[in-house]
C-alpha cells in the first residue's frame, strides 16, 4: 500500500509529477490550476530529484519551453487552464509535427474568452480533434478522481515516450479543486543523462561522438516529403486507436440506456444511475478515460447488443456528443445534456434529461 | 613570367584555410552575398575551436535562417516563429553543461518573439544569442520589420518607413544590454575580412563565457545585409549598409563582463 494523503486533485497531480520522476515543470499560474506550480515550487523538487521548476512568462513560452526540453529527450511537462491552453496550441501543433515526448494537463474552467473559473468541459474539441493547425492528434486523458489526477501522470509519460507524441490530462476545475485520499505511487528515479542519451538516441543533447548530428524539426518545404510524413504520423495514430482505448463500464450489462461520461461528469452520472434505477429503469455509464483515441467500436457494439439510447452528458453545449453520434450512426436514439458556462449540473437533472430526451420522446 | 598551373598550388602545404567539419557539405541555400551564411561558418568554427562539437545544441526558428540546420554539423532544433530563447532556457537548464545558442533574425528576435527575448536575458539564461539584423523579413520576401530604417522601402512600407504611422526601428541590443541578466552585449557584422575577424572574437567570447558558467546571456547582434529584400546587388547593399543602418546601429561592444560601456 504506497503512501496515503488527503489532497486537492491539482496538489496531486503537482505530487505525481516529482514522483514520475519528470525532469521539468514550465508553467504559467491561471485558476483553477494554480496550485500545481504553487504546490511544486514549495516543494522543493530540485532537492528531491533533481526537477528543474521554472515559472515562464507565459503559456506561450512555458509550451515552447517543453518543446526544447522534450526534443532532448528529458521528461517535461506543463499545466494550465483552457485561455492558457488556447496561447499553446502553436506550440503543440510544433511538438506533434516534430514527434517530441510532452505532457500536458488541462484544468478546464467556462469559456469561451475569459470566460469564468468555475469548472467546465468545453474544451474537448480543442482537445480531441486537433486544436493547433494541420492533422494531428493529442493523446487525451480523462481523470475523474484526484487519484487519477496522480495516477495518470506516470502514465501520460509513458504513453508520450511510447508514440513520442503530445499526451494530454484533460481535467476540470471540479477534479482539480476538490479533496479526496489519494494512495501516491512508489517514486519512479529521474533517468541519468546517461540513460536518455541510450534511450533516445533520436534526442538532441549533443551529437554522439563519430556519430551523426540529429535534427528536431516539423518543417519539410518538399511537399511529398511532408505528405510522407503526414502519412507517417496517421500510421502512428491508427496503432494508438488499436491498441489505447481505455473506458471502464459501469452496470452496462443489463442496461437498456447508456449515459456517456468523462470526468465530474462521470461522477455525476454515477449518481444518476442510482436515481433512475430506484424508479426501475435500467441504465449504465460508459466512462471514457481515453477521449482521443475514443471507443467508437466499444459503443457500436453496445448498439448491436440492444442497447436503446444514449445521453452524452457533459459540461460543454454538446462537444462528446458527436462522437457518440459517429458511433452510433443513427440506429438509436443519441441526445445530449449539460449545464454550461461553468455551471455543474446535477444527477436530478442529469437523471430527468435521461427520461425525457431518450425514453419520452 | 614561367606559366603556374593551378593545380601546382592546390597543395596542403600551402593550404591557409579550410571550412570547418561542422558546416555540412550542402549548398548554402541564402542569396549570394547574404551575410546568413558567414555567420552561421564563424559559429561553427567557434565550436570546432572550442572542442564541442558533442556538446552543442542549437535552435534556429523560422526566417530565412529556418534552414540553418540543414548546414551547421551539430545538434539542431528549429523552432516556432520567435520561440527560439523559450527552447534554448529549458535545454540549457536541463543539460547545464551543453553550449546552448539560438539564431534569430530581427522579426523573429524583436518583433513576434519579444517577450521570449527579453525574458531570456531578463531571467540571464546562460546561453547564447546570434541576432541577424538586416532590417527586414526576408524570408517572406522583404516586409518591414522591427528594426527598419526611418524612410526604408520594404514591401510594406512602400513609400519608406513613416514614422508616425509604423514607429520607429528598435534597438532591441540596446534594451537588452540594460537587463541584469545579460552579460556580455555587442554589435558586429560580417561585411569584411576585417569585420567577420572582430565578429569571430566577439562569438567566441560569448561561447567561452558559457564555457565559463559566466552569470548571464551573451547577447550577439551581426548588422547584416538582405539584397534580395532591399533590392540591390550584393556590393551595393553592402555600402547601404555601412552608410545607413551603421550609424543607426553602430558597431561594438555594448556590454563586457556585465558592465555597460561608457561611449
Ligand atoms: C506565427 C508565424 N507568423 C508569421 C510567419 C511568417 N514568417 C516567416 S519568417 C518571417 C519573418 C522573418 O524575418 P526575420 O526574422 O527578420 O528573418 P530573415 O528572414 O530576415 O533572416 C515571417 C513573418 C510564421 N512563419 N509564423
Ligand atoms: S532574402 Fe535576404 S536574408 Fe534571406 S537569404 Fe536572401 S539576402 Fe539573405
Ligand atoms: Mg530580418
Amino acid at each position: 500500500m504506497g503512501e496515503l494523503r488527503l489532497m486537492k486533485g491539482n496538489e496531486a497531480l503537482a505530487e505525481a509529477i516529482i514522483r514520475a520522476g519528470a525532469d521539468g515543470y514550465f508553467g504559467y499560474p491561471i485558476t483553477p490550476q494554480s496550485e500545481v506550480i504553487e504546490y511544486l515550487t514549495a516543494a522543493k523538487p530540485h532537492e528531491r530529484t533533481g526537477m528543474v521548476v521554472l515559472q515562464a512568462e507565459s503559456e506561450v513560452a512555458s509550451i515552447n519551453m517543453l518543446y526544447g526540453g522534450g526534443a532532448t529527450g528529458k521528461k517535461v511537462v506543463t499545466s494550465s487552464s483552457s485561455p492558457g491552453i488556447s496561447l499553446m496550441q502553436e506550440g503543440l501543433s510544433y511538438i506533434a509535427g516534430a514527434e517530441i515526448p510532452i505532457v500536458i494537463a488541462n484544468v478546464v474552467r467556462g469559456g469561451p474568452g475569459l470566460g469564468d473559473i468555475q469548472p467546465a468541459q468545453s474544451d474537448y474539441f480543442q482537445s480531441t480533434k486537433g486544436g493547433g493547425h494541420g492533422d494531428y492528434r493529442l493523446i487525451v486523458l480523462a481523470p475523474s478522481s484526484v487519484q487519477e489526477m496522480s495516477d495518470f501522470v506516470p502514465e501520460a509519460f509513458d504513453l508520450a515516450f511510447k508514440y513520442r507524441m503530445p499526451v494530454m490530462i484533460l481535467s476540470d476545475g471540479a477534479i482539480g479543486q476538490m479533496m479526496e485520499k489519494v494512495e501516491l505511487f512508489e517514486p519512479i528515479p529521474r533517468l541519468t543523462d546517461e540513460e536518455v542519451k541510450a534511450k533516445y538516441p533520436w534526442a538532441t543533447n549533443g551529437k554522439p561522438k563519430g556519430g551523426e548530428r540529429r535534427i528536431i524539426t516539423s518543417l519539410d518545404l518538399d511537399p511529398y516529403k511532408l505528405e510522407e510524413h503526414n502519412h507517417h504520423l496517421q500510421e502512428k495514430y491508427r496503432i494508438i486507436e488499436q491498441n489505447e482505448i481505455r473506458f471502464e463500464e459501469i452496470m452496462c450489462d443489463d442496461a437498456d440506456y447508456i449515459l456517456v461520461a468523462y470526468g465530474s461528469s462521470a461522477r455525476i452520472s454515477q449518481k444518476a444511475i442510482q436515481l433512475l434505477r430506484e424508479k426501475g429503469i435500467k441504465v449504465g455509464l460508459l466512462r471514457l478515460i481515453t477521449l482521443w483515441p475514443f471507443p467508437y467500436a466499444k459503443i457500436q457494439d453496445m448498439v448491436s447488443k440492444g442497447k436503446k439510447g444514449f445521453l452524452a452528458v457533459e459540461m460543454s453545449a454538446g462537444q462528446m456528443v458527436e462522437d457518440v453520434r459517429l458511433a452510433v450512426e443513427g440506429k438509436v436514439k443519441v441526445a445530449h445534456y449539460g449545464r454550461i458556462g461553468g455551471v455543474i449540473h446535477s444527477p436530478e437533472e442529469v437523471a430527468e434529461a435521461l427520461e425525457q430526451k431518450i425514453i419520452g420522446e | 613570367m614561367s606559366e603556374i598551373a593551378i593545380k601546382d598550388i592546390i597543395k596542403t602545404e600551402n593550404l591557409v584555410y579550410k571550412k570547418t567539419s561542422l558546416m555540412t557539405d550542402k549548398p548554402l541555400s541564402y542569396c549570394p552575398g547574404c551575410g546568413h551564411g558567414t555567420a552561421h561558418r564563424l559559429i561553427m568554427e567557434v565550436i570546432e575551436e572550442l572542442g564541442m562539437e558533442n556538446d552543442t545544441v542549437g535552435v534556429a526558428p523560422v526566417g530565412c535562417s529556418v534552414l540553418a540546420y540543414e548546414f551547421m554539423n551539430v545538434d539542431m532544433q528549429e523552432a516556432a516563429h520567435g520561440r527560439a530563447p523559450a527552447l534554448a532556457t529549458a535545454i540549457k537548464r536541463l543539460w547545464n553543461d551543453k553550449l546552448v545558442f539560438t539564431y534569430q533574425g530581427d522579426g523573429d528576435l524583436a518583433a513576434i518573439g519579444t517577450a521570449e527575448t527579453i525574458h531570456a536575458c531578463n531571467r540571464g539564461e546562460k546561453i547564447v544569442i546570434v541576432f541577424i539584423n538586416n532590417g527586414i523579413y526576408g524570408m517572406t520576401g522583404g516586409q518591414m520589420a522591427p528594426t527598419t530604417l526611418v524612410g526604408m522601402k520594404t514591401s510594406t512600407s512602400p513609400f519608406g518607413r513613416d514614422v508616425s504611422l509604423m514607429g520607429n526601428p528598435l534597438k532591441i541590443t540596446e534594451l537588452v544590454a540594460q537587463l541584469p541578466g545579460t552579460y556580455f552585449v555587442t554589435r558586429q557584422a560580417v561585411h569584411t575580412p576585417g569585420a567577420a575577424r572582430k565578429a569571430r572574437k566577439a562569438i567566441k567570447k560569448a561561447f567561452q563565457n558559457q564555457l565559463d558558467d559566466a552569470p548571464g546571456l551573451s547577447f550577439i547582434e551581426i548588422v547584416s545585409n538582405c539584397n534580395s529584400g532591399w533590392k540591390m546587388t550584393p556590393v551595393d547593399a553592402n555600402n547601404w549598409m555601412v552608410d545607413n543602418m551603421f550609424p543607426y546601429y553602430p558597431l561594438g561592444d555594448i556590454k563586457v563582463d556585465g558592465e555597460l560601456v561608457n561611449k
